[in-house]
């Protein structure tokens, strides 16, 4: 038998570990269990597994928390070989990575003969990446997570968690609707079938809604079309992940050999060169470029490229300029400064700013979220959503609970569990001690509810209601009911009962802002304050035991 | 000279001239058929549906069956077996819908969703009497996902051989309750082809009506707004009552939420009844929980009277036909 291609082991690969990201990213979601009643509920698979190979994720981590969270020691996995090897990972495994190279493939009207083999060329501007690994690693020394922003699994995650796959989801609800919803019971029946193996392979348990997912599915349209223009733009250019695979391959000891005698300047190896790193002879090679994806070395018809343990030819480091690493040094460094002397961190924070349950002081919030999204992706109520100004510029994108959209759910601690860099710190349900506050030794706390009587039925309208004393989730309840004699319009007189709020029992989870039936803007609101990851956000001075 | 003129045939010309003709009138049709169906866009018209899967009444059998006991599956079959068999409320080949309390993300021990062992048990006695598919299904206020696995209603349902829905938002029909305060509402398609109905509520506190026994179950059929409903919570109450008019109704009574309801949480707040209580009269079953276990008269509990003046039954318990056991 012949050993197949390598590089056709290479795109097995690929296709290998981007329906792996995706499975893990259909699954970052509970979906319920018919045959268990297990009163805790864990999420079968480690979803947030790319994160743990992620080394910029972890240096990251490192760097800003002079620790490194749960799993991320996972990463050494890929930094070591990649010393070795070089940058196989981009080439072999980054799920982004193969989107990249999937639509790099099609042929533009820019992108043909003389001007592929010229914008395949290694070029100057490929070093952004370098400038901008420098800035987000300094800016991760003073103590922020913004690398996320750039960081390939963090982008990928956000775009399609947030925004594709929502986008899927409705598409195919919209399709199966005009199914279910048709006169003929046979074709009802063909779309329940349909409903019934999509919602088992695709859809969500309910359409999910992100703040800003359009933004965020835009910005990822705009990265794919890029490629249309120029091979892997991402890759090449604007990945952090991908230079500092390329810093540390600097050492590597397999590469690439080429014989310069067969070379006949045919060309055809930059017609299908992925990093853009000068395979061809007659030029030195870009090894920090190369994504190992070994295309040349099957284009070549001269059999004249091939790689090679201890290769003994001179191949072209990262070649920086002193400048821009002055300026990428300075730009990271002025990130938390400039972001943080603003009032908005310190002494006027947003009101509305929710962190999830588990997370950390905001400083140290910041230091570790990534803005990946994973959290928002398995918040089973929908109720975690990017930032866009509530936590300043340097939170875009890090979660805020959405209490209208959804509340906290009582026993739920999934967003703990998948948060890869401990931002939202792993605790358990006992330890977020809901249901019994009274017994909770310190009960997770993400806020305090206010009543805006001017909007409350029982308050001004001499309507009965008091959902939200239904739904609150404390036991004794945080919101306690005072019988009133009212007025009505028509003059008669009528008791209802008007809602109070106990600071002292209410955990902030937003179940009574989420089931208020003042549709628009609720007449019970949460806000931070009495947060208890923050010793500042508070209001009461001794805060009672349940 | 013209070298680039073509020569075109009296048929090409023709052929060319149809073109334009057909397509012309194609497109004059169509405009003038659209313009003719341009009207407002309003929703549909809420539907008409099925109301009541009552039976016969029997006045050789009890009305009420209090069973108390250890096993609440054992009290199932007890009550259900005071009450007639089960075979006296389902026939062979029907599809009978079970409808608990799985309203909120808490566990049995919490009370504040209808006991599994009740539930399954409910299912196995249909089952047993023949029915064509038992669905076991609730509009939960909390994640359902987390209410039906944390409730152990789903495992138990399913293992005693019970289709278990977690409703998703294609399964509402918009439907006219008919009611004198509800009119057109969504409701989940499952409750409106089932051709009998068991209500199997939990006895809990309430601070709006005191205690949640079996017509507040009735919310749980409802899709849309229904937080507006406590604006009118009696009248909501009646006119739900009256739309779905159950074949019976088993209330949970073996552990109550006796304080902090609905959701409770706590365990200090559950009170260990052991009791089941069944019946074919909704309004006597209600009227008597809120009296056993809460102390509550008919005159706190208007909806009772409402009830009773619609023809749902009778507030009276103490004048129905009630079977008392213990275990």
């Amino acid at each position: 038998m012949r050993f197949p291609k390598p590089t056709k082991l290479r795109v097995l690969s690929q296709i290998v570990f981007f329906f792996l990201f995706l499975f893990l990213l259909l699954r970052t979601e509970f979906r319920g269990s018919l045959t268990v009643s297990a009163s805790e509920i864990r999420l079968p698979y480690p979803v947030s597994l790319f994160f743990q190979f992620d080394p910029l994720v972890a240096i990251s981590n490192a760097l800003s928390s002079h620790a490194l969270y749960r799993g991320l020691l996972w990463s050494l996995v890929v930094l070591i070989p990649t010393m070795l090897l070089g940058r196989f990972f981009c080439g072999w495994i980054c799920p982004l990575g193969s989107i990249h190279h999937f639509f790099s493939s099609f042929k533009s009207e820019r992108k043909r003969g003389k001007q592929l083999i010229d914008s395949n060329r290694y070029k100057r501007w490929q070093t952004t990446k370098y400038y901008l690994l420098i800035a987000s690693l300094v800016a991760a020394v003073s103590g922020t997570g913004v690398v996320g922003w750039l960081d390939p699994f963090s982008l990928l995650v956000r775009s399609v968690g947030l925004s594709i796959l929502p986008a899927t989801d409705h598409a195919l609800r919209a399709c199966l609707g005009v199914f279910e919803h048709s006169r003929y019971a046979f074709v009802q029946t063909v779309g329940g079938a349909l409903h019934f193996i999509l919602g088992a392979l695709l859809l969500s348990f309910r359409q999910p809604y992100f703040r800003l997912g359009i933004w965020l599915g835009l910005i990822f349209v705009f990265l794919i079309a890029l490629n249309f223009r120029i091979t892997r733009f991402w890759c090449r250019a604007l990945c952090p992940l991908g230079a500092l695979l390329g810093i540390v391959s600097r050492w590597s000891v397999l590469g690439l050999v080429k014989n310069p005698e067969h070379c006949n300047d045919c060309n055809r190896c930059l017609l299908r060169c992925q990093g853009g790193d000068d395979p061809i002879g007659g030029v030195p090679w870009h090894q920090p470029e190369c994504h190992l994806c070994l295309n040349c070395v099957d284009e070549c018809p001269e059999h004249g490229l091939r790689f090679q343990f201890f290769p003994g030819q001179k191949a072209v480091g990262v070649n920086l300029q002193r400048r821009k690493v002055l300026t990428g040094l300075a730009a990271g460094v002025a990130v938390v400064p400039l972001a943080r002397s603003t009032s908005g961190f310190a002494t006027e924070r947003h009101e509305r700013l929710l962190r999830p349950p588990g997370a950390l002081d905001e400083e140290y919030f910041l230091a570790r979220c990534i803005r990946c999204g994973e959290c928002m992706k398995v918040c089973p109520n929908n109720a975690l959503h990017p930032a866009f100004s509530e936590a300043g510029i340097e939170g875009l994108w890090t979660p805020v609970l959405v209490p209208r959209i959804g509340y906290c759910e009582t026993s739920c601690v999934l967003c703990s569990q998948v948060c890869p860099t401990g931002a939202i710190w792993e605790i358990a349900e006992k330890d977020k001690g809901w249901s019994d506050v009274a017994r909770a030794d310190k009960p997770v706390r993400l806020g305090t509810a206010f009543y805006d009587r001017g909007r409350c039925l029982p308050w001004a309208m001499a309507t009965d209601c008091i959902v939200c004393e239904e739904w609150c989730p404390t036991s004794p309840k945080a919101i306690y009911l005072q019988p009133v004699d009212v007025i009505d319009a028509t003059g008669n007189s009528k008791q209802v009962k008007q809602p109070y709020l106990d600071p002292s029992r209410c955990v902030g989870c937003g179940a009574c802002e989420y089931a208020c039936p003042v549709q628009d803007r609720p007449a019970v609101y949460v806000t931070s304050v009495g947060e208890s990851r923050s010793r500042a956000n508070q209001i009461l001075l001794n805060r009672r035991k349940g | 000279m013209q070298s680039d003129s073509i020569h075109l045939s009296r048929r090409d010309a023709l052929v060319k001239l149809l073109r334009v003709a057909g397509a012309g009138a194609g497109a004059a049709g169509l405009g003038f058929w659209l313009s003719k169906h341009s009207w407002r866009p309003e929703p549909t018209l809420a539907m008409a549906a099925k109301r009541g899967h009552t039976i016969a009444a029997d006045p050789t059998l009890p009305e009420i069956a209090v069973i108390t006991g250890d096993d609440p599956a054992q009290l199932t079959r007890q009550a259900v077996e005071e009450l007639g068999g089960i075979r006296r409320f389902i026939a062979r080949g029907d599809v009978v819908l079970v409808k608990p309390n799985i309203g909120w993300d808490r566990t049995p021990e919490q009370a504040a969703n209808t006991n599994p062992d009740v539930v399954a048990e409910v299912i196995r006695q249909c089952s047993n009497a023949g029915a064509k598919r038992v669905i076991v299904t609730d509009v939960s206020c909390n994640d359902p996902r987390r209410c039906f696995q944390r409730s152990g209603i789903a495992e138990a349902a399913r293992l005693a051989g019970a289709e278990v829905v977690l409703p998703d938002p294609a399964m509402f029909k918009d439907v006219d309750l008919q009611g004198e305060t509800l009119r057109a509402w969504p409701v989940l398609d499952l409750f409106l082809n089932a051709d009998k109905i068991i209500n199997v509520p939990i006895a809990k506190h309430h601070s709006l009506t005191g205690t949640t026994l079996g017509m507040k179950n009735w919310y749980g059929m409802l899709g849309g707004p229904r937080h507006q409903l406590h604006q009118k919570i009696h009248e909501s109450l009646v006119d739900l009552a009256d739309f779905v008019r159950p074949t019976l109704t088993i209330v949970d009574c073996y552990r109550i939420l006796a304080r902090n309801g609905p959701t409770g949480g706590s365990l200090q707040d559950v009170i260990l009844k052991k009791t089941l209580v069944a019946g074919t009269d909704p309004v006597a079953l209600d009227a008597y929980v809120a009296k056993a276990y809460w102390n509550l008269e008919v005159s706190s509990l208007p909806y009772l009277k409402m009830a009773a003046n619609r023809g749902l039954g009778t507030y009276e318990f103490e004048k129905v036909r009630m079977q008392i056991k213990t275990l």
